[in-house]
């Protein structure tokens, strides 16, 4: 399976944030974007997710599912969380489960594997940011998709919750995944780099 | 099809749960209906004449109330890019979303209205009637009323927008809900014509309003 980009392009509001932007992911590999603020890195990633329309370019998932979308094909980790506060943790997790098809690890086990068992039946409402960075992050766990378009990551995140993020990036790459992830701090693996808008 | 129930399922529980607007519109909609007999005075044949369009203006206003959130809230928190993206088509989970409003939002107006009857003097018969046009027509407010609120979607403090561009769709959905009860009522018009065009309003509107709340969610998303 292979992500291929080649020439895009993205405007918005009539502005061109970036232009001629190509790369090429493999399965297994980890694509970081970086770039000042600004420069377009949330761009990039709701350009391929198709939030965003392209304004030129092409944009292919080779070996993927002919009939679905790019899109439908990967998960999204927003600046939102996409959480509902008068719903528990557990019911969060399962309508994404529901909602998005898929049972690839029960909710209990993905809430287990970032650490939020002993709080299953809080309100998210409650949660702290790093808990709630941790919830949406479980979303990726309960439905397998081959793509993770991560925005900050490890936003809010402690360094326990670093390590458990880049360790959960690394059994997804393992099990032949590609991420593409827009980040400042380092993200603990081996990864390509793709620059927008040049040297700071 | 198990997407689809979760979304609907979801947005009910958020609507009855403590903050989730669904007692709102039904606590406005008892709010005005009582204020109504206060303002009229004690003229009991006056009332009975204007009870019916009393009730449908309640409801009218008291749907529109929690209509602008029906997609804020899932814009505001992200949830809406995860819908788009969703293999539920678009459209599908637009008509999702309303249902499950209409069930949390304009079911219990419906639910509410022979109470309401009593306040405003109307027998057993008209009673029915009007609930019986409620039941018909309100789906039809929730639907044209989706379109709003997926083009107000993206702008804060979009609900007066909502309620601008909402309200010159409702007037058929209004003429012919209160046309129905009255003929229901006091004739000389059979009750089964505007009855029929109100329904028709209703089924046009399930078509209409996915499709087109679903065209300007994509493109609104940006």
């Amino acid at each position: 399976m292979r992500l291929l980009a080649s020439s895009l392009t993205c405007v918005r509001g009539g502005r061109e944030v970036f232009s001629g932007l190509s790369f090429e992911l493999a399965a297994g590999q980890l694509l970081a974007v970086t770039g000042r603020n600004g420069s377009g890195k949330t761009s990039l990633l709701r350009l391929i997710a198709g939030l965003l329309p392209q304004a030129a370019g092409s944009l292919a998932l080779e070996g993927g599912d002919a009939e679905l979308t790019l899109g439908e094909q990967a998960h999204y980790l927003g600046h939102r969380d996409a959480l509902k506060p008068a719903l528990s943790v557990l019911e969060n997790l399962t309508f994404w489960r529901d909602f998005l098809g898929g049972e690839a690890f029960d909710a209990p086990e993905s809430l287990a594997a970032v650490g939020l068992t002993h709080a299953a039946h809080l309100p998210a409402a409650y949660l702290s940011a790093g808990q709630r960075r941790r919830l949406s992050l479980a979303r990726l766990l309960t439905v397998r998709r081959p793509v993770w378009l991560l925005d900050e990551p490890t936003n809010a995140l402690d360094t326990s919750g670093q390590d458990m993020v880049a360790g959960l990036m690394r059994e997804h790459l393992a099990r032949g995944g590609l991420i593409v992830a827009a980040t400042h701090a380092p993200l603990g693996l081996a990864a390509r780099e793709l620059r927008i808008g040049g040297a700071p | 099809m198990t997407a689809l129930a979760a979304l609907i399922r979801r947005d009910i529980r958020i609507a009855l749960r403590v903050g989730g607007g669904a007692l709102i519109g039904v606590l406005f909609f008892l709010t005005v209906v009582v204020l109504m007999p206060f303002a009229v005075g004690p003229d009991l044949a006056l009332l009975t004449r204007l009870g019916p369009a009393i009730l449908w203006l309640g409801a009218l206003l008291a749907s529109l109330l929690t209509l602008d959130r029906l997609f804020m809230a899932d814009h505001e928190d992200g949830s809406l890019d995860l819908i788009v993206m969703g293999r539920v088509p678009l459209e599908l989970a637009c008509a999702g979303k309303a249902l499950a409003h209409w069930l949390a939002a304009g079911l219990p107006l419906v639910v509410a209205t022979p109470v309401l009857g009593l306040l405003l003097n109307l027998d057993l018969l008209a009673t029915a009637a009007v609930a019986l046009t409620l039941l018909a027509g309100t789906p039809a407010l929730t639907f044209t009323g989706m379109i709003g609120a997926a083009l107000a979607v993206t702008l804060h403090r979009g609900g007066l927008l909502l309620a601008v561009l909402v309200l010159p769709l409702s007037i058929p959905v209004l003429i012919f809900g209160v046309a129905a009860s009255e003929a229901a009522i006091a004739g000389p018009l059979s009750f089964g014509a505007p009855f029929s065009i109100l329904c028709a309003l209703s089924l046009v509107s399930f078509v209409v309003g996915p499709f087109a709340a679903a065209a300007s969610l994509r493109h609104g998303l940006d």
